[in-house]
C-alpha cells in the first residue's frame, strides 16, 4: 500500500467534517436545556432520561431497527438473485425493459408509491401494520440493490464462469464458490443502501402503517407542527453512538483475528 | 443452461415486478385519466402541456443534472482515495453512517447551521465579512441535494475503483502517459460500470426530490415531485398527481434507453477483447 | 458464500432478540383485548400525562397514532385498515370527512363537559349543531414579527404593510394556498372565502407584486427561523406564534384590522371506531376544565373551554395575541369548503405564485 499525499487526506477529511456536521449540531443540541434546536440556554441530561422513560419511543425506536434489517436483508436476497437473472438474460430488449421496470420505484415520488401500496393492500385485505410496513420496504428496496449489484455481474467475464463449469463444477458450485464471493462487494453495498432507504422513509411507511404501529421517521414528521422535541435528537445521538461503536468495534475484532490466523 | 439458472433465481424478482411495479403503475395510469369528479378525461394531460408544468419539468432536470455532476465530481476521488487506504472497509461504513440519522432531522440541522445566527455566518462575521443569506437560495439547496446522495454515487464507484489494478495505471504513467491521459483513457473507461450505477442511483432521484425544496429553498425551487406531492396531498388531485408521475415514469424510460443503448456498443468491444 | 450466510443469520438473529424486547416492552400487545381506544392526532399534540391519567381513570387502553397532515390523514381513514376512534382533524378537513360520509355523530347527552365550552365557539358553520365535531384548540392566522429587526417602523395594524419595499427578502410565508391567497383577499377587502375567479387572479396579481419581498415559503420550519432571527416577519397561525414567542420575547404576534382566518381543530368519532363509548369517554376527558387547562398549558395553543380558562395563567388568557377580544373575532372568519374544484383553483393560482419567485 503506497502512502496516501497529504492533498488527499486533507480532501477526505473535508468530505468527512461535512457529512458529519450536521449531526454533530444535532447532538450538541440534545444537550439544550431548552426545548429546541435554537439558542442554546445550558447543559442538561435532562431529554437523555427522556427517552428511557418513554417506553413508547423506545418500542418505535426498535420497530424502526427491527424493519429496517429484515426488509433490507430479504430485498438484498431478492434483488441479488434479480440481478443474477438480469445478467443472465439473452434478450437485450428485454433486459432494457426488466432494468427499467426495476428502475420505475426509485423514479417515483414516496406519496405515489405509498398511495397505490395503501390501495393494493386494503383491496387483497392485509392487515396493516408490521408486515404491511416490512413488505413495503422490501419492495421499495430491491431497486437499489438491482443497482448495486448488477455492475459487478457485469465486470465478471463469463469465461470465469465458463472455466468453472468445464472443470466440472455443478451449477450449485459455481453460483456458492464463483458468482457469490466475486459480486460480495455488490451484495454489502445493496444491504447497506437498502438500510439507509428503509430507515429514512416517511411517506410510504405513513401510508401502509396502522393499528398502533410506528417507525421513527413517522413519529419525527408529525412532530414538525408543534416542535420536534429534543428526546428526538436524544434518541438519534444514541443510536449514531450505538452504531459507531459497533462498527469500529467490530471491525477492529475481526481484524486482530484476522492477524492472529495469520 | 445459464439461461435455465436465470429464470429460477428471476421468480421471486419477477413476482415483486408484478406486485409492486405494475400493478403500481396500472393503478397510476388510471387515476392519470380521472378528473377532479372520477370522469375520464384527457385534461389532466392537455394541463401538463401548459408552460407552468414544462418549466418546472426543465428546471428539475436542470437541478438533478447539476446535483449528478457535482456528486460524481467529488465522489470520483473520494472513492479513489477510500480505496487506496488502509482500513478501506470501516472508512466506506463510515460514509454511509451518516444517511441512518432521520434526513429531517439533518434537514432542521442545515436550516440551524445555514441560517443567520449559525456557524457559518458566525464564522463569516468573525473574519470581517458581511452576514450572508445562505438559507433559501439554489445553492443550498445544491448542497444539501449533494449531501444527500453522496454516500450512493461513492458505493458503487468504490466498488469498481477499488478492483481497479493498480499496476494498469502505473503501467500507463511508465509509458509516458501524463496524468489526466492515464485518467481519460485507462481510469475512466475501466470504472464505467459503477460510474453509471452511480449515475442512476442519484439522477433519477433526483427528478423526484420533494421535501428539502421547501425546507432548504424555501420554495424558490420547485420540481416535479414537489408538484406530485402537493397535487397528491394538497390539492388532493390524485388524477393530476398521476398524470406528472407518469411523465416521470416515461423520462426514466428514455434515460435508460439512452445508457442502455452505450451499454451494447461497450458490450460489443468488450466481447472483441476477450 | 459462508460470510453471506452467517451475515444473514446473525441479522435474523438479531431480529428476533430485538422483537422480543419490543414484546416485552411494548404495552400494547400485552393488552390486546377489546378495551382499546386509538386516538389520531399531530404529534406533540397533546400531554402525555393526560392519556395516562384517561387509562387509569377509565381502564381503556389508549394506542396513539400520529399525523402529519389533514389530507394524509382522511386517506388513511378512507382506506380503513386501521380502527381510528377518535381524530382531531382541522375544521375544513372535517367538511370534507362528513361529505365523504367518514364520521359518526356525538352523542352530546354522553359529553355533559360540553357546557364548558365557549358558545361563541359552537354551532359554526361547519358543522352546525356540532353534530359530528367538539373544538379542541382554536386559533388565528396573522403576522408575526421581531420589532428589533425591522428597519422602518411597522405595526402591521394592515396586511398591505407586508408590501412595504423595507421588508425586501425579508418576509416568510406558510406553505398553504388558502392562507396566503386568503391574506391577499382580506388585504383588499374581500372575503377569504372568494369563490369569483377575476376576483382570485387579482389577489394573485398583487401576490406576484409581493414576491421580490418573499424571503421563504415554508412549512413549520417557520418556528425555528423566526426564533433564530432568520426573518422578521412571518405570515402564520397564532398557535405557531406562541410557540416562537415563548422561545423569543422579541418576536409579538398581530391579526391586521382588515379581518383574518379563525381555524379550529375539532374532535371527531370516524366511521372506522370500534369503541364508540369509549371516544364520548375520551372526548368527555379532555373537555373536563382541569385537563384541558393542563392540555393547553402542554401544547401552548388557545382553549375553547371556558371553564379551564380560569385556571389558566391569567397573564395569558388576558393577553390579546392569544385571546383576541370578541370585537376582533368578528372580523374574523372560518374557511368554507369550496369544493374540490375551487380548492384546486386556489392550488393552481398558488403554484403559479410560487413559480414567480426568484
Amino acid at each position: 500500500m503506497e502512502k496516501i499525499n497529504k492533498r488527499s487526506k486533507l480532501y477526505l477529511t473535508l468530505v468527512f467534517i461535512v457529512l458529519y456536521a450536521p449531526i454533530f449540531f444535532l447532538i450538541f443540541y440534545s444537550f439544550n436545556s431548552g426545548d429546541s434546536m435554537t439558542n442554546f440556554q445550558s447543559f442538561t441530561l435532562s431529554h437523555y432520561k427522556d427517552v428511557f422513560s418513554d417506553n413508547r419511543l423506545v418500542v418505535i425506536l426498535l420497530n424502526t431497527i427491527v424493519v429496517a434489517l429484515l426488509s433490507a436483508l430479504f430485498a438484498t436476497i431478492i434483488g441479488t438473485m434479480g440481478a443474477i437473472g438480469i445478467q443472465t438474460m439473452r434478450n437485450r430488449k428485454l433486459r432494457n425493459t426488466v432494468l427499467s421496470l426495476n428502475n420505475i420505484l426509485i423514479v417515483s415520488p414516496d406519496v405515489i408509491i405509498g398511495a397505490s401500496f395503501l390501495i393494493l393492500f386494503t383491496m387483497i385485505g392485509l392487515k396493516l401494520g408490521f408486515m404491511s410496513v416490512l413488505l413495503s420496504h422490501i419492495a421499495f428496496s430491491i431497486p437499489i440493490v438491482v443497482i448495486m449489484v448488477l455492475p459487478k455481474m457485469q465486470e465478471m467475464s463469463n469465461s470465469l464462469i465458463d472455466a468453472a463449469l468445464d472443470l466440472g463444477a455443478s451449477k450449485k458450485e459455481v453460483l456458492t464458490r464463483v458468482i457469490l464471493p466475486y459480486i460480495q462487494p455488490g451484495i454489502f453495498a445493496g444491504f447497506f443502501m437498502a438500510l439507509t432507504y428503509s430507515l429514512d422513509d416517511f411517506a410510504v411507511t405513513f401510508f401502509v402503517t396502522g393499528n398502533g404501529f410506528s417507525t421513527l421517521s413517522v413519529e419525527i414528521y408529525s412532530m414538525a407542527r408543534a416542535g420536534v422535541s429534543l428526546t428526538v435528537n436524544a434518541i438519534s445521538g444514541l443510536v449514531f453512538a450505538v452504531t459507531m461503536l459497533l462498527v469500529i468495534g467490530y471491525y477492529f475484532v475481526t481484524n486482530r483475528k484476522m492477524k492472529g490466523v495469520r | 443452461m445459464q439461461s435455465k439458472r436465470g429464470s429460477l433465481t428471476l421468480v421471486p424478482y419477477y413476482i415483486w415486478i408484478a406486485l409492486f411495479v405494475i400493478a403500481p403503475i396500472i393503478l397510476v395510469g388510471y387515476y392519470s385519466l380521472l378528473d377532479l369528479d372520477g370522469h375520464f378525461t384527457l385534461e389532466n394531460y392537455q394541463n401538463f402541456f401548459t408552460p407552468v408544468y414544462l418549466k418546472m419539468t426543465l428546471s428539475s432536470f436542470w437541478y438533478a443534472f447539476i446535483i449528478t455532476v457535482i456528486c460524481l465530481l467529488i465522489s470520483y476521488p473520494a472513492a479513489f482515495i477510500i480505496s487506496r487506504l488502509k482500513n478501506k472497509q470501516l472508512w466506506l461504513m463510515l460514509i454511509i453512517i451518516p444517511s441512518w440519522i432521520n434526513l429531517l432531522l439533518k434537514t432542521y440541522a442545515f436550516i440551524g447551521i445555514f441560517g443567520q445566527s449559525g456557524p457559518i455566518n458566525a464564522f463569516l462575521s468573525t473574519i470581517g465579512f458581511e452576514k450572508q443569506q445562505i438559507l433559501f437560495t439554489s445553492v443550498s439547496f445544491i448542497f444539501v441535494s449533494v449531501y444527500i446522495f453522496i454516500p450512493f454515487m461513492i458505493l458503487p464507484i468504490f466498488n469498481s475503483v477499488d478492483k481497479l489494478n493498480r499496476g494498469l495505471l502505473d503501467a500507463s504513467r511508465d509509458l509516458g502517459a501524463s496524468r489526466l491521459y492515464t485518467i481519460r483513457r485507462v481510469m475512466i473507461p475501466l470504472t464505467m460500470d459503477g460510474i453509471k450505477a452511480g449515475i442512476q442511483a442519484v439522477f433519477i432521484p433526483a427528478l423526484s426530490l420533494f421535501m428539502i425544496t421547501r425546507l432548504i429553498a424555501g420554495n424558490h425551487v420547485i420540481t416535479l415531485g414537489t408538484a406530485i406531492e402537493q397535487q397528491f396531498l394538497v390539492t388532493q388531485n390524485w388524477g393530476m398527481g398521476s398524470t406528472i408521475a407518469v411523465f416521470l415514469i416515461i423520462f426514466m424510460f428514455i434515460i435508460m434507453v439512452i445508457t442502455g443503448e452505450q451499454k451494447k456498443k461497450k458490450g460489443a468491444a468488450r466481447n472483441g477483447k476477450n | 458464500m459462508k460470510n453471506l450466510v452467517k451475515a444473514s443469520i446473525a441479522i435474523l438473529v438479531v431480529c428476533v432478540a430485538l422483537i422480543f424486547i419490543t414484546k416485552s416492552l411494548d404495552t400494547n400487545a400485552s393488552k390486546s383485548g377489546k378495551n382499546i381506544l386509538t386516538v389520531y392526532n399531530w404529534g406533540e399534540y397533546i400531554d402525555p400525562a393526560l392519556l395516562k391519567k384517561f387509562e387509569k381513570e377509565t381502564g381503556i387502553h389508549v394506542v396513539y397514532e400520529t399525523f402529519d397532515s389533514n389530507e394524509a390523514m382522511i386517506t388513511k381513514v378512507e382506506q380503513g385498515g386501521t380502527n381510528y376512534d377518535i381524530a382531531i382533524p382541522s375544521e375544513y378537513t372535517i367538511e370534507q370527512m362528513k361529505e365523504k360520509d367518514l364520521l359518526l355523530p356525538v352523542d352530546h347527552s354522553k359529553i355533559p363537559n360540553l357546557k364548558n365550552i365557549e358558545p361563541d365557539f359552537l354551532n359554526l358553520d361547519f358543522d352546525k349543531n356540532n353534530s359530528y365535531s367538539i373544538p379542541y384548540f382554536w386559533g388565528t392566522v396573522g403576522i408575526v414579527y421581531n420589532e428589533k429587526m425591522l428597519t422602518k417602523k411597522l405595526d402591521f395594524t394592515s396586511w398591505d404593510q407586508l408590501w412595504d419595499p423595507s421588508l425586501k427578502g425579508k418576509v416568510l410565508l406558510v406553505d398553504s394556498a388558502r392562507e396566503v391567497l386568503g391574506m391577499s383577499l382580506n388585504s383588499m377587502n374581500m372575503s377569504l372565502n372568494e369563490t369569483d375567479s377575476t376576483k382570485l387572479q387579482k389577489a394573485t396579481d398583487k401576490l406576484i407584486d409581493l414576491s421580490p419581498n418573499v424571503q421563504a415559503v415554508i412549512g413549520d420550519e417557520v418556528t425555528q427561523l423566526m426564533v433564530n432571527g432568520d426573518a422578521p416577519v412571518a405570515l402564520t397561525w397564532s398557535g405557531q406564534a406562541a410557540d416562537m414567542m415563548y422561545d423569543n420575547e422579541d418576536l409579538t404576534y398581530t391579526v391586521p384590522d382588515e379581518g383574518s382566518n379563525l381555524w379550529f381543530d375539532n374532535m371527531v368519532i370516524p366511521k372506522t371506531s370500534k369503541n364508540v363509548d369509549g371516544a364520548h369517554k375520551f372526548i368527555n376527558f379532555m373537555l373536563d376544565p382541569e385537563n384541558a387547562a393542563q392540555n393547553a398549558d402542554y401544547v401552548g395553543y388557545s382553549t375553547p373551554n371556558k371553564a379551564a380558562l380560569k385556571l389558566l395563567d391569567p397573564e395569558v388568557t388576558s393577553d390579546e395575541r392569544y385571546y383576541p377580544s370578541a370585537e376582533v373575532r368578528k372580523n374574523l372568519h372560518v374557511y368554507k369548503n369550496l369544493g374540490k374544484e375551487k380548492i384546486g383553483e386556489y392550488n393552481e393560482l398558488f403554484l403559479k405564485f410560487k413559480m414567480s419567485l426568484k
